[in-house]
């Protein structure tokens, strides 16, 4: 179409209320909107178990001679591999320590991830917003000395406010000059490796001694306890994760900012015309993002032993959030329930390798498959042959009125 | 050799699109679809374009059934449609997007260009269809968009043309063009289905008037047995003030002034260019000007959208020239901005959400950051009640409502206050007679209540119905001032920037 003059004169056809939640009727938008991610999982176990049977480079020759048998042998293989996954990821205290371990950064750094798309923005940046916070909050922890539960909380005010930095000069850039966000941020992940990397090298952060790039251990007041007792690795840190779950939840849809930044998001110019400061709250979704992944970036450090800053701190947590807040629709419980998904699939994967001798690659090829299920909502659909929007042709005119 | 529609029901989970609705048109004859928003004239031309298949019901071409089950058999079958948004590539050449689909090709599948501009030369001669065939389509304006379209739809030998609200998009000086080609089209014994909700212009091109409402038809009527009234009655299903009835204007203190206002455009040109006017409490200033002559610019330099490059603008004695919209909203002014869907309203968003779009920072909406929705609902439930929103209810989607009833949200949230100055920008545009009566008489409520008003508007008709005075722009500045009831001749001379 060409034309930019007008509206359809007709409504559009009813479609079921916004996917964007709004301010009543949460429980009933939000079953239906987690049942598409629900079965893009059921569907990514089908296509992982296909991918593990035909894999296996003994069992697969024998197909054609002895079809029955290998057949058998194909699905016990597959059932033993998802057992280990399964029984890592959930199967002891161990495995739910594991899960919820690895739950946490990815929690926090999600939760940024997606307010950034509540408000129209494509956070690239968590992992640089991490590394930043982990470092300002390696500097509080490892210099500060103060009692316990206080310095706790002033490594991840720290670790907040390093994010908050990061991701709020790209909202700054791009409200200021239009430079787009994913390119910046993007961009100020490199800047932020290279200089946690250099900083990481002068005695201010390094550890004497080292000619590596790993900082001072932290202070044991600035340690994050373990939740289940310290033989196992979680710690509170997830508590305060989940916690940020509600937070965000109350800014997205209790606050004034998070109406103004779905709005924003939705319809910028809309915004504008109401008299929003669409460019403020840019900046400040940001920087809120930013601060979110910040605090990903301290609560790893303050609970990963030996408490040591690297530039390896973030893993693939900042990337694997993109994907979860996608998953989680950028809904904070969405993205609760997603995050629990992957941190189990990291957890449950190195069960599976070790027991079942699966590469851990699987874990990735599923959660790649996961993506491509909600990326094409119609597909998992047809597959599963939902009643809804799918069905019908699509709207090459237009909408038959209301 | 007749196209018809017969006993055809679609049916959507919930709603009954077309019931039992039947429809002829014969070569050489321009039947008018009239029908409200939501009549079931779109789902009517679909299943005649082979988008949908019928639950019930047969299309026939001279008593012969024909099957359709996709846009390919419509078209074998001779029946051509051009959509209201025009399905052409913007970036393609006139030539390029006629020959689309059916590009003819040399051996080896060669397209043959030579043979595909002489096809479109000879159809839009013999129509006569001017326009440039290696001229790209983002360049030319949405009159000859349309035009390559019509071509488009010829070149592929259609017999039968469905128009689907063609003449939304026009200006005036477009309408009486396109008329000239439906004339000819007709000349040439096309059958034609010119879909629209305008009343006047069914009654002005068609030989024979067919009337939708709720899926069902109404009735069919001759343009010389009928008038604007009685059609309206049947589109609306109860009489329509088609002039909303008002009172003598009683102007009182100034509350706009504009004086030497100029605005540049996205392209730092003058749009607005100098213009100087006031609008004063209890009246409504009305602007007439074919689009893109800088009433946009104008209405987004008073409303603080776009900074103005020279000027003031006053607001009851108050410089206000370059404030922000939220503080001419605190001041008092309310505007319902042109492009409805693109900036008065956030689709997404529930009703109630949109119902408090800019007043949702302060009480009773919130305190200090804290929103209260349960004042928001009570709110939203009052002005949906109170502005007549047709709504299933106030936590669905806006998108989910009609053109009509998503112009009264932002009615409702305009003028639920305080208001100095209205500034309404195409208020009406596109939404249905029921909703314009509505608007319209909210408008006047306004003014009486002894509000500025000022409102822009491209349809000449909705000018001089509301307006107390007129002020016509041309080439971003006034090219004369007229009252209401002044020749309309004199008025579209000004329009054209040949006036006095």
């Amino acid at each position: 179409m060409t034309t930019t003059t007008t509206e359809p004169p007709e409504a559009p056809p009813p479609e079921p209320p916004s996917p964007m939640e709004s301010a009543a009727g949460v429980g009933d938008s939000l079953a239906r909107s987690l049942l598409v991610p629900a079965l893009a999982v059921v569907a990514a176990l089908v296509i992982g178990a296909l991918i593990i049977a035909l894999t296996d480079v003994t069992l697969v020759p024998q197909l054609f001679s002895d079809l029955g048998p290998t057949l058998a042998a194909m699905g016990r293989e597959v059932l033993s591999a998802y057992r280990a996954l399964f029984r890592g990821a959930v199967g002891s205290v161990y495995a739910i320590s594991e899960t919820l371990f690895a739950t946490t950064p990815l929690l926090l750094a999600s939760l940024g991830v997606a307010l950034g798309f509540r408000a129209g923005l494509f956070n690239i940046g968590a992992q640089g917003q991490m590394l930043i916070g982990g470092m300002l909050a390696a500097l509080l922890g490892i210099y500060l000395d103060l009692p316990g539960p206080i310095h706790i909380i002033v490594c991840i005010l720290g670790g907040i406010v390093g994010g908050v930095v990061w991701g709020g000069i790209a909202g700054l850039l791009k409200a200021r000059t239009g430079a787009h966000e994913v390119i910046t941020t993007i961009m100020f992940n490199f800047v932020a490796i290279y200089l946690a990397q250099w900083l990481l090298t002068i005695p201010l952060f390094q550890e004497a001694g080292r000619n590596n790039p790993v900082s001072k251990p932290l202070q044991p007041s600035a340690v994050l306890s373990p939740l289940f007792g310290s033989t196992y690795r979680v710690t509170i840190g997830f508590l305060i994760a989940v916690a940020m779950v509600f937070v965000v939840h109350w800014l997205l849809f209790r606050s004034s900012f998070g109406f103004e930044f779905r709005a924003i998001g939705l319809n910028p110019e809309a915004g504008a015309y109401a008299g929003m400061g669409v460019v403020s709250s840019v900046v400040l979704a940001m920087g809120l993002a930013g601060g979110l992944a910040g605090m990903a970036g301290a609560t790893q450090l303050m609970s990963l032993a030996p408490f040591k800053a690297t530039v390896a701190l973030p893993g693939s947590v900042g990337f694997d959030a993109i994907t979860v807040a996608l998953l989680g629709r950028s809904h904070p419980v969405g993205v609760l329930w997603a995050s629990l998904l992957f941190g189990a699939l990291k957890a449950g994967g190195r069960e599976m390798q070790g027991a079942a001798q699966i590469p851990l690659d699987l874990v990735t090829v599923l959660q790649a498959l996961i993506v491509i299920f909600i990326a094409a909502p119609a597909l998992v659909k047809a597959i599963f042959r939902l009643r809804g929007e799918a069905e019908r042709p699509a709207q090459l005119s237009k909408g038959w009125g209301s | 050799m007749a196209l018809e529609l017969r006993g055809i029901t679609k049916r959507f989970p919930g709603v009954v699109a077309n019931d039992d609705v039947s429809l002829s048109v014969a070569p050489g004859e321009v039947v008018a679809l009239l029908g409200e928003n939501g009549a079931g004239k779109s789902t009517l031309m679909n299943v005649l374009y082979g988008l949908y298949h019928p639950d019930e019901g047969t299309v026939a071409i001279d008593d012969e059934p024909i099957r359709l089950d996709s846009t390919r058999d419509a078209i074998a079958a001779g029946i051509g449609m051009v959509h209201q948004h025009f399905m052409l590539v913007p970036v393609f050449t006139v030539v390029e997007n006629v020959v689309l689909g059916q590009e003819p090709t040399g051996p080896l599948g060669i397209i043959d260009w030579g043979e595909a501009r002489k096809a479109v030369i000879e159809v839009s001669e013999r129509y006569n269809l001017a326009v440039d065939p290696d001229a790209v389509i983002e360049d030319l304006p949405v009159g000859i968009q349309q035009r390559v379209e019509i071509i488009k739809v010829l070149n592929r030998n259609a017999r039968f043309v469905v128009f689907d609200e063609p003449t939304a998009v026009l200006t005036p000086q477009e309408v009486r063009e396109f008329f000239g080609i439906v004339r000819g089209l007709q000349a040439d014994a096309k059958g034609i289905i010119f879909i629209t909700h305008k009343l006047g212009e069914a009654l002005e091109i068609a030989d024979r008037i067919a009337v939708m409402r709720a899926g069902k038809n109404v009735g069919e009527v001759l343009p010389a047995d009928t008038n604007a009234a009685e059609l309206a009655e049947m589109m609306v299903g109860r009489p329509v003030e088609l002039t909303v009835p008002k009172g003598a204007a009683e102007p009182g203190e100034p509350v706009l002034e504009v004086r030497d206002l100029v605005v540049l455009d996205d392209r730092n040109y003058r749009a607005v260019n100098g213009v100087t006017f006031e609008v004063r409490a209890g009246e409504i200033v009305g602007v007439a000007g074919v689009q893109g002559n800088g009433q946009t610019e104008l209405v987004e330099a008073i409303m603080g959208l776009r900074p103005s490059a020279g000027g003031t603008v006053r607001l009851l004695g108050d410089d206000v020239t370059d404030f922000t919209p939220r503080q001419l909203h605190e001041h008092g002014v309310s505007h319902i901005p042109e492009d409805r869907q693109g900036s008065g309203l956030v689709l997404g968003y529930t009703v109630a959400e949109n119902m408090i779009l800019n007043s949702y920072y302060d009480r009773p909406y919130s305190r200090g950051i804290v929103m209260d929705w349960d004042a928001t609902r009570e709110a939203a439930e009052r002005l949906v009640e109170q502005y007549d929103v047709r709504t299933p209810g106030i936590d669905v989607a806006v998108s989910t409502l009609s053109g009509g009833n998503q112009q009264k949200v932002i009615v409702a949230r305009e003028f639920d206050r305080d208001v100095r100055l209205v500034v309404a920008s195409q208020p009406t545009r596109g939404i249905d007679v029921g909703s314009i009566e509505y608007i319209h008489s909210r408008i006047v409520e306004q003014r009486d209540a002894g509000s500025a008003v000022l409102v822009v508007s491209s349809e000449l008709d909705e000018v001089r119905a509301l307006s107390d005075r007129i002020i016509v722009m041309y080439h971003g500045q006034i090219a004369g001032e007229f009252t209401p009831d002044a020749d309309i001749t004199d008025i579209g001379l000004a329009m054209l920037g040949s006036g006095q």
